[in-house]
């Protein structure tokens, strides 16, 4: 390689690697505190404890730093770990395959290849144009959002690992699906004229020059910015939490969002549409409204709606997908959630 | 002289890049021409997946998230 050349100094990785592993013994010492720390934090306040305030304001002086210390964790991992993949390897993998393998690995790519928002209409574009099938891209878009590893790591710590594998499975299950039946409706044609006419260039990028340090610093960049993005959705939801922690009836919400509240399944998916937070936000509140009697099922599809169906992220689409491209995308995915709601609500009866 | 430009539709990042380009030409006294290429069909010609993408004299060398500045640095003094 030429690389040499321009950068004749190589960082040594050790500097890196043992801030690394201080920064994580830091992180176990606040973690293991934070529970007498809290508890010490309510008890200086004039409330009694097991007032409805007090386990508002409990609920609350703890579940902010714990929420907030893990999903540092989880984000600078994750950074680490996207630090291996690219939207254009991910693509090179995904080109020319056909609908069935090409949906699944699109899925489960679609976790750990690096994705903003903002990226989405060159990725579709790029996807498209390098022959990645439609159905197999739309697996992508799909999963991305939706099986992230904010949401996965959330929900593995504050609800357990089976509600954290039953949203993986079943995530990855709706984006497949629906991406397999985008691909047999072969909807090519209502794309946007400009797309399908585009012709993209061979890429052939120079080889980089990624090192430990780097991808460290990528996970430290992840932390930077999407903890610096996120944090005051999480104290949002976390406050809207304690107050359904603390308040709501138990008989009222069980009757609303329970088992036997058939509609609350499509109602969930539809008050989902419309909002858009991320799972950071939302999962706290989940946790909430689990603890007073609402049925999993309903939950998780209200979580896959505000995380897979975004009203910006279609707007954003609309650039490259004509308008009933978008309904079908919509109506596919909202399906796919809502039978998730039901399949979840019979399973775990 | 030489001919950048930053692929992106105009989010932070892409921002952050321009940035990145008109330091390291700063830096390295080579003369740069920085222009910033917003409109979708245009970038997806570039064929890249990810934005930010970086092109040095028609050539595509980075795309995706901020490159490193020491790449930065070899792409356009080199």
């Amino acid at each position: 390689m030429s690389a040499a050349t321009g950068s004749p100094r190589v960082a040594a990785p050790w500097p890196w690697l043992a801030g690394s592993a201080a920064g994580l013994l830091l992180w176990g010492l606040l973690y293991s505190q934070l529970q007498p720390f809290s508890g010490w934090l309510v008890s200086l306040l004039p409330i009694e404890r097991h007032s409805h305030l007090g386990e508002a304001i409990a609920f609350f002086l703890y579940d902010v730093p714990k929420v907030l210390l893990l999903l540092t964790l989880v984000v600078f991992a994750m950074g680490v770990v996207r630090s291996f993949f690219s939207a254009e390897r991910t693509r090179a993998l995904l080109a020319g395959r056909r609908g069935g393998v090409g949906n699944v690995m699109a899925a489960m790519l679609g976790i750990v290849t690096p994705f903003c928002s903002c990226s989405a209409v060159p990725l579709f574009i790029g996807f498209v144009s390098a022959g990645v099938p439609l159905g197999v891209t739309f697996s992508f878009l799909i999963a991305a959002p939706m099986v992230n590893e904010v949401a996965l790591g959330l929900l593995f710590v504050l609800l357990g690992w089976q509600v954290a594998l039953t949203y993986l499975a079943f995530g990855l299950g709706v984006a497949i699906l629906a991406g397999l039946v985008i691909g047999r409706l072969h909807l090519e044609g209502w794309l946007e004229p400009w797309v399908l006419k585009i012709q993209a260039a061979q890429l052939d990028l120079p080889p980089n020059s990624i090192t430990w340090p780097d991808r460290i610093r990528a996970g430290l960049e992840a932390v930077r910015e999407i903890v610096g993005r996120v944090w005051i959705w999480i104290i949002a939801g976390i406050a809207a939490g304690a107050l359904i922690h603390g308040y709501a009836p138990e008989e009222l919400l069980a009757g609303i969002m329970g088992r036997d509240a058939w509609w609350s399944v499509p109602a969930a998916v539809l008050i989902g549409i419309p909002m858009y937070s991320n799972a950071a936000g939302i999962i706290p509140v989940v946790e909430a409204l689990l603890g007073k009697g609402a049925a999993l099922g309903t939950v998780l599809a209200f979580m896959m709606s505000v995380t897979a169906l975004s009203l910006p992220e279609t707007i954003i689409l609309r650039k490259v997908l004509s308008a009933k491209l978008i309904a079908v995308f919509i109506a596919v995915v909202g399906l796919g959630i809502l039978a998730v709601g039901f399949l979840f609500n019979l399973l775990f009866a | 002289m030489k001919d950048v430009k930053v692929l992106g539709p105009g989010c932070k990042r892409c921002d952050a890049a321009v940035q990145m380009v008109k330091d390291a030409a700063a830096a390295s006294g080579v003369e740069v021409s920085v222009s910033k290429v917003t409109d979708y069909a245009e970038i997806a010609g570039y064929g890249i997946a990810a934005t930010p993408g970086i092109v040095v004299d028609g050539k595509v060398v980075h795309a995706g998230g901020l490159p490193k500045a020491e790449d930065l640095a070899r792409w356009i003094g080199g």
